[in-house]
C-alpha cells in the first residue's frame, strides 16, 4: 500500500518571504494521463474535506456525455496518452459511465475514483464484464476516510461507511482489487496505527489483499474551512524549482477534460486561470504557472493523483 | 546485422540463472546476447554475474539499480512508496552495495542507457524502463498501444525492448513496429513457476519478426540456500521457491496483481 513519504526534495523555504512575486512556469512534457471530470461537480454526498466543494447541487461543471468523452479519446491517440482517469463528483451518478468505461478500455487503461455508494449488484457485474473483455486494467479507487463508521462518517456524512463497505465487498466478490484511497486527516505519529486500523477493517469485510493509497489533504475548497488552509509562505517559487524534477508535477504529465473544456489538473478546475483550451492540443501547447497554494502540496508530494508511481524519477 | 538475438533483464544477482540462460540461448543459436540492466538486488554474491557477462561478451544497458550502485546513491530508485517494499528494498540495496567490488561499480557507472542495433530490416532499441526514463514501469495492462506507437515515433525505432517490471509481455504495433518487455531472469515472473524467462528475438520466414519467451530452469534450491546463508530476507527466498512475488506488490496494476497469489 502506498503511504505518504517525507518529501524527497530540498527546499529552503524562507517563511518570512511569504508569497513569491513570480511563479514558476511548468510545461507539459508528455500527456501521459488524461483525466475526465465525468460527473462534473455533482456528487451524492458532500464531504467535509472536498477540495472542489462537490455536492448534489453544485452545477459548476455538468456531467460529460459519451460523445464528449469519445471526442477526447480520439484526440488522445495522436498525443500518445498512456492512461485515463475518471473523477467527479461521483462518476457513477453519470448514467453513461458504464458505456464510457467500456469505450475507454478499448483505448487504454482506466481508473475510476468513486465513493463506492452507487456500486449496485448490476453495476458491478457489468464492470467485471467490461474489465474482462479488455487487455487493459480497470482500476477502481474507492474513497474511505476512516476505518470505523464513526471516523469515516464524521467526514463523509452519515450512513456513508456502510454503503461504501457494501460496494467494496461487491467489488471484491467480483474479482476487483480496489485501491482504497484515504485522504490524510491525522497526525504523522498516528500513521502506523491508522494503517493497521484500515487493514483490519478491510480484511474483516472480506478484502484479503487490501491495496491502500494515502493522499495528503489539499487545503482548498471545503477542506480550507475544515482545517486551517495554507500558511502564507506555502507557495512554489522559481528558486524551489532549481534541481527539482518537474515531471513529478501533475501539470507536467496530465490534463483534465470537463464539460466546459480542458483544464490544467483535477485539483484546480475551480480556479479561473486553470482553463487551457477546448481541445487537448490547445491545452498541451500552453504552460501553467504554479500560482496556487495547492501547487505547493503537489510539489511536496509529487504525482499525488496517479494510482502509484507509474513514472519514476528522472535518472 | 543480426538475425537471432537473446535478450534478458533483471539479473538481480542470480548468477545461476544467468549461466543457464547463456547456455540455453547459445544452444538455440543466438548470435549475440544482450542484458537490459539491473544486475544486482535480491540475490546473493552480486560480483559473480560480472565475469559471466564479460566472458560471453554480453552487451549491457544500464538499469536503475546499476545507476544507483555505480554512482553510490542512497537507494535503488525503484520508485516504491509502500513502507514494506522500501524496507526490503533497503536491505537488498545495502547488501548488494557492500558486496559489489569497486571495479564492478565503476563498470556499472559507465554503462550506456540504450543500445541500438539492426535485426534484418528492423531498427531495434534496447533500454531498461522505457526509452525516455530508466525507471518507468511499462506493464501490459497499463500501457496503451498509442503510447507505445508514440515512443517508436519519438525514438525512431521499429522495435523497442525494455524490462524493469519483471514480467514479460509483447505487443505488435502498426506496420513493422513491435514492443517487447523481455522479462527478468533474476526471479520468477509471479506465475507460480520456479523458472525464469528470457526473450529470443528472431527473423522468421524471411523478414517476419518473432519474439519468443523462453522459460529457463536452473538450480533454484541452491540459490535459495545461498540466499539464506547470506542472511537475505526469507520473503525473497520464498519467491524463488514458489514463483510467487511476496514483496514489491504495490507497483503491480490490477490485472497483473490478480494473477499472482499475494
Amino acid at each position: 500500500m502506498s503511504g505518504i513519504q517525507a518529501p524527497n526534495v530540498s527546499c529552503n523555504l524562507d517563511k518570512a518571504s511569504r508569497k513569491p512575486t513570480r511563479f514558476p512556469l511548468v510545461r507539459l512534457e508528455a500527456l501521459d494521463n488524461l483525466w475526465f471530470q465525468v460527473s462534473g461537480t455533482l456528487c451524492n454526498i458532500a464531504c467535509e474535506h472536498c477540495f472542489i466543494s462537490c455536492s448534489p447541487t453544485n452545477h459548476s461543471f455538468e456531467f460529460m456525455t459519451l460523445e464528449q468523452v469519445k471526442g477526447y479519446l480520439e484526440e488522445s491517440v495522436r498525443l500518445g496518452v498512456k492512461e485515463y482517469y475518471f473523477t467527479g463528483g461521483e462518476p457513477f451518478m453519470n448514467r453513461q459511465i458504464l458505456d464510457i468505461l467500456e469505450l475507454t478500455l478499448q483505448y487504454g487503461p482506466a481508473t475510476v475514483l468513486t465513493n463506492g455508494m452507487l456500486l449496485r449488484p448490476r453495476v458491478v457485474e457489468r464492470l467485471a464484464e467490461i474489465e474482462a473483455q479488455s487487455i487493459y486494467s480497470l482500476e477502481i479507487r474507492l474513497s474511505l476516510d476512516g476505518y470505523t463508521e464513526e471516523m469515516n462518517d464524521a467526514i463523509r456524512g452519515k450512513g456513508v461507511f456502510q454503503k461504501a463497505m457494501a460496494g467494496m465487498k461487491r467489488l471484491v466478490e467480483h474479482g476487483f482489487l480496489p485501491i482504497i484511497t484515504v485522504a490524510k486527516t491525522w497526525e504523522d505519529s498516528e500513521d502506523e496505527a491508522v494503517l493497521e486500523g484500515f487493514l483490519n477493517t478491510l480484511r474483516a469485510h472480506g478484502y484479503q489483499r487490501p491495496r491502500i493509497k494515502i493522499l495528503p489533504s489539499l487545503r482548498i475548497g471545503r477542506e480550507a474551512a475544515r482545517s486551517h488552509g495554507y500558511e502564507d509562505y506555502e507557495y512554489v517559487s522559481e528558486e524551489m524549482m532549481q534541481g527539482y524534477d518537474a515531471s513529478n508535477l501533475i501539470c507536467a504529465n496530465s490534463r483534465i477534460a470537463t464539460s466546459k473544456g480542458v483544464y490544467v489538473c483535477p485539483i484546480l478546475i475551480e480556479a479561473r486561470d486553470a482553463w487551457l483550451g477546448n481541445t487537448l492540443s490547445e491545452s498541451a501547447a500552453v504552460g501553467y504557472r504554479l500560482r496556487h497554494q495547492a501547487c505547493f502540496t503537489c510539489y511536496m508530494f509529487g504525482s499525488i493523483c496517479s494510482n502509484f508511481v507509474s513514472v519514476g524519477r528522472n535518472v | 546485422m543480426f538475425k537471432k538475438i537473446a535478450l534478458f533483464g533483471g539479473v538481480y544477482s542470480n548468477y545461476l540463472a544467468l549461466e543457464e540462460t547463456i547456455r540455453d540461448a547459445h544452444r538455440r543459436g543466438a548470435e549475440a546476447l544482450f542484458c537490459l540492466g539491473d544486475l544486482g538486488a535480491f540475490g546473493p554474491h552480486p560480483d559473480r554475474v560480472f565475469p559471466l557477462l564479460r566472458e560471453y561478451r554480453i552487451a549491457v544497458v544500464q538499469g536503475n539499480y546499476d545507476h544507483s550502485i555505480g554512482n553510490g546513491l542512497d537507494d535503488c530508485q525503484c520508485g516504491y512508496t509502500d513502507p514494506r517494499d522500501n524496507y526490503f528494498a533497503r536491505i537488498s540495496y545495502r547488501y548488494t552495495f557492500a558486496h559489489t567490488s569497486e571495479e564492478n561499480r565503476r563498470w556499472l557507472k559507465q554503462l550506456p542507457t540504450e543500445i541500438r542495433l539492426q535485426l534484418g530490416p528492423y531498427r531495434v532499441l534496447l533500454c531498461h524502463g522505457s526509452p525516455r526514463k530508466m525507471n518507468e514501469f511499462l506493464w501490459e495492462s497499463t500501457t496503451s498501444t498509442h503510447f507505445l506507437e508514440k515512443l517508436c515515433e519519438d525514438y525512431q525505432a521499429d522495435v523497442i525492448c525494455a524490462t524493469h517490471t519483471g514480467i514479460h509481455w509483447q505487443r505488435a504495433l502498426s506496420g513493422k513496429r513491435h514492443f517487447v518487455n523481455v522479462g527478468a531472469i533474476g526471479r520468477p515472473a509471479n506465475d507460480g513457476r520456479t523458472e525464469v524467462w528470457y526473450t529470443m528475438l528472431s527473423l522468421e520466414d524471411g523478414d517476419r519478426l518473432e519474439a519468443t519467451f523462453v522459460p529457463v530452469s536452473y538450480d533454484y534450491q541452491r540459490l535459495a540456500h545461498e540466499m539464506r546463508r547470506e542472511g537475505l530476507p526469507e520473503e525473497f527466498v520464498e519467491t524463488i521457491l514458489t514463483g510467487w512475488w511476496t514483496t514489491c506488490l504495490e507497483v503491480l496494476p490490477a490485472k497483473e496483481r490478480r494473477r499472482g497469489r499475494f
